[in-house]
């Protein structure tokens, strides 16, 4: 189901691979353009994710510190 | 990305779901072949149920299990059933071990798709970027 509106994903407790696989889910329940946002507590999510985004084709449009997890907001390029 | 599944204990079938799991979010096609102890492993009977672990790390493998269950990790099972639904994964059962074990289809998990020889497999693995031995 394709949805018009941006996503937030709490993957918060969860580890490696579920940020990712959650991530990657959700990405395909967006329109191009469109962001998922991915709050996880993961150390290794956020160079998992970048690495994953770049070799999509995606983009990671901001990166924000919180108290114990790390919130990374991804734009689907395609 | 082609996957030897040998082991049956928990501790060295997680690796082959999260492998399988990142693999996939890679854009990656998956071989999974199950041979002896993996066969064991994919059974109905056992594959959601199994809490064998490797004899070398037997002292640490109910805590880990606890762990794991207290932390809501999923099965590894489950994370290839997720994987089989996100991208390209087959799951391969040994002819070999099937006939010497005498097992019957029936028997197997629903993640199985095929049950094939040493040949077929080779002809898979032999294209694959990643090939390992678990």
């Amino acid at each position: 189901m394709m949805s018009g509106q941006d996503k937030v994903v709490d993957a918060r407790g969860n580890y490696c691979p579920m940020p990712l696989m959650k991530l990657v889910e959700a990405m395909k329940e967006v329109d191009i353009g469109r962001t998922v946002e991915v709050w996880s507590s993961d150390s290794g999510s956020q160079r998992d994710i970048s690495r994953w985004a770049e070799k999509m084709g995606h983009e990671v449009v901001a990166v924000n510190h919180e108290q114990g997890y790390d919130r990374i907001k991804v734009r689907r390029r395609k | 990305m082609a996957i030897i599944v040998f082991s049956g204990t928990v501790d060295k079938l997680m690796p082959v779901g999260v492998l399988t799991s990142g693999a996939v979010a890679m854009d990656m096609d998956v071989d999974l072949f199950f041979t002896f102890w993996g066969l064991t492993a994919i059974r109905k009977d056992t594959v959601d149920a199994n809490s064998r672990f490797s004899k070398d790390f037997e002292d640490m493998g109910a805590t880990l299990s606890q762990l794991m269950k207290q932390k809501q990790v999923p099965r590894w099972s489950d994370m290839v059933r997720n994987a089989k639904k996100l991208g390209n994964v087959r799951v391969h059962a040994c002819s070999m071990t099937y006939d010497l074990m005498g097992m019957k289809k029936e028997e197997l998990d629903d993640m199985v798709d095929d049950i094939i020889a040493v040949g077929e497999f080779i002809d898979r693995a032999r294209d694959a970027k990643i090939t390992l031995f678990i």
